[in-house]
């Protein structure tokens, strides 16, 4: 095994073989198997990131339903948003706004909200609906999922529980009749089984993002790398306010805001180093 | 939603406001200790940074561990992937912070990163120092149970795949960190470091060595993967203004390297353009 391992680097040494594009300096771009120049005239940048995701060109109903996803689900200009309060804060501080949209795309990437729930949830949806068609009973797989897990990924919502996002992406999905799939059916049936079993969890945005989604095809990885910037919209707004205003006074903590639990106030004794 | 009155729980920071201003500090307190009124010249920064994760300040022996393993961290050499990271920040003149981002993105993966040495000090938790469950893990390895936004795990934790044999840094410093003290994990590691070379297929990496220091010392799987990005952090810095000095024409592009797979007009293009 080691011989071999060693020569997969000597192999990789100065060759990079790939499929998915070059620039070629003075003459062209290839993109995947398409030009850049010439494939894309008519095209929508929701198309080349789909495209340059998973390698087919999507129907242009399915780029727009993506369009409308970022738009609707994760465009909120809010700062006390987690995400956006980290690009507001590098606002404040009179940071670029590439380091404030980079690292709160990055912060993005979080386990209430953001990219965890959204790939697991999808990966549940996806594995629960094969499930189902192999004649599982959905309550059951339901239960034992919580049992195991303790929640679901794209159900329940931190600070409330309504999910307003769900009724206009809805009304997209059926505007570009792209609502008739069994994954979004699922979500309403596994909803059904969490109000009888009392679990007060509702499914939230995400879900029905994914199971929308998981219906055109895309696995939970895909759909996880064609979301990645979703929030671009709803942070820069936020990093703007915050430059827009004096430096500084972004949510500004009084030295009293620090509630201390940890030890008592000590003097140093003696430290050896 | 919650009113105004909203605060930061908090055992390691506490202040003290000045008396004209409440939003400035006249004293801080780390884990009880006034910062700058009494720790300030007298502890050293692996002392602090001990202090700032553990609330206490480590025993002499802890602490020369601690400043060891910083010590074989801080620059994990120029062909490091989170070093090249950084140093592509640095040849085209991105930001500094850019810089060390890159090198904070790279170096968190499952091979050689941040990752890894979390994944490690699970293993450690778990497996401790016997022999047979190592043999065990490593045999049969754990599968995730969901997906995740980390990539599933393609080696062992701790090892590393494209090694041959275990290079000598990592020999150097797992002998010279095991004989700090008494120090089990690490005693453990250096004296059965070839029987788990063999059951792996792969040599002891540097990640496995820091995750065993580590667990020496009593940390958390979160802390680990933290002080680990955290450790690597100035060889990255100095590399990316190194690098910057140099410029980009002084650094490898890998102009040919890029070899097309698909189809006939691609290759064509990439023969004119490896031509000129």
């Amino acid at each position: 095994m080691m011989e071999s391992t060693r020569n997969s680097l000597a192999y990789f040494d100065n060759h990079w073989p790939t499929n998915k594009g070059a620039w070629f300096p003075g003459e062209a771009v290839r993109y995947r198997e398409m030009s850049l120049f010439d494939d894309f005239r008519d095209k929508s940048w929701m198309d080349l990131l789909i495209y340059g995701i998973r390698g087919t060109m999507p129907q242009p109903e399915v780029s727009r339903l993506m369009e409308q996803i970022w738009i609707i689900c994760t465009s909120y200009p809010d700062p006390r948003l987690w995400n956006n309060r980290v690009a507001a804060l590098a606002g404040t501080t009179r940071s670029t706004g590439a380091l404030a949209l980079g690292v709160a795309t990055a912060v993005s990437e979080a386990s209430i909200y953001g990219r965890r729930p959204d790939i697991i949830g999808c990966e549940f949806l996806i594995s629960t609906c094969d499930q189902v068609a192999a004649g599982g009973e959905l309550d059951v797989i339901v239960m034992e999922y919580l049992k195991k897990h303790r929640s679901i990924p794209g159900f329940g919502r931190p600070i409330i529980s309504r999910d307003e996002r769900i009724e206009p992406l809805l009304a997209v999905a059926r505007e570009l009749e792209l609502d008739r799939g069994d994954h979004l059916a699922l979500v309403k049936r596994i909803e059904d089984v969490l109000d009888r079993k009392r679990m007060r969890m509702k499914a939230n945005i995400s879900s029905y993002c994914a199971a929308l989604l998981a219906d055109l095809g895309f696995s939970p990885r895909e759909f996880y790398n064609t979301v990645l910037l979703s929030f671009t919209g709803g942070i820069m707004p936020c990093y703007l306010d915050a430059v827009e205003k004096p430096e500084g006074v972004f949510f500004p903590l009084s030295c009293s805001k620090i509630q201390y639990q940890g030890a008592g106030i000590r003097r140093l004794e003696n430290v050896k180093k | 939603m919650t009113d105004g009155q909203e605060t930061i729980k908090s055992s390691i920071w506490f202040e003290e406001a000045e008396a004209d201003n409440p939003y400035a500090a006249a004293s801080c307190y780390c884990s009880g200790y006034d910062v700058y009124g009494d720790l300030l010249g007298k502890v050293s920064w692996v002392q602090y940074l001990y202090l700032l994760f553990k609330l206490d300040l480590p025993d002499p022996q802890h602490a020369r561990l601690l400043e060891t393993l910083a010590v074989a961290l801080a620059n994990p050499g120029i062909r490091d992937h989170s070093v090249r990271a950084a140093m592509n920040a640095g040849v085209a003149g991105s930001t500094k912070a850019s810089a060390l981002m890159a090198a904070v993105a790279v170096g968190a993966g499952n091979l050689g990163g941040g990752r890894e040495v979390y994944l490690c000090l699970d293993l450690w938790h778990h497996l401790g120092s016997d022999m047979e469950k190592w043999q065990h893990a490593i045999s049969q390895p754990s599968q995730d149970e969901r997906i995740d936004v980390w990539l599933p795990m393609e080696h062992f934790p701790g090892f590393d795949p494209n090694g041959v044999t275990c290079p000598r840094p990592v020999v150097q410093t797992l002998a010279l960190l095991a004989d700090i003290g008494s120090y089990q994990p690490l005693i453990w590691l250096r004296d059965h470091r070839s029987e788990l070379e063999a059951a792996t297929g792969y040599p002891l990496s540097m990640a496995g060595v820091a995750a065993a220091a580590f667990h020496a010392l009593g940390f958390s799987s979160e802390q680990a993967e933290m002080l680990y990005l955290l450790l690597r952090l100035p060889g990255a810095a100095a590399h990316a203004l190194e690098q910057e000095q140099h410029g980009w024409r002084q650094y490898p592009f890998f102009g040919t390297a890029l070899k097309p797979m698909a189809d006939a007009d691609y290759q064509s293009l990439m023969k004119t353009t490896e031509a000129k």
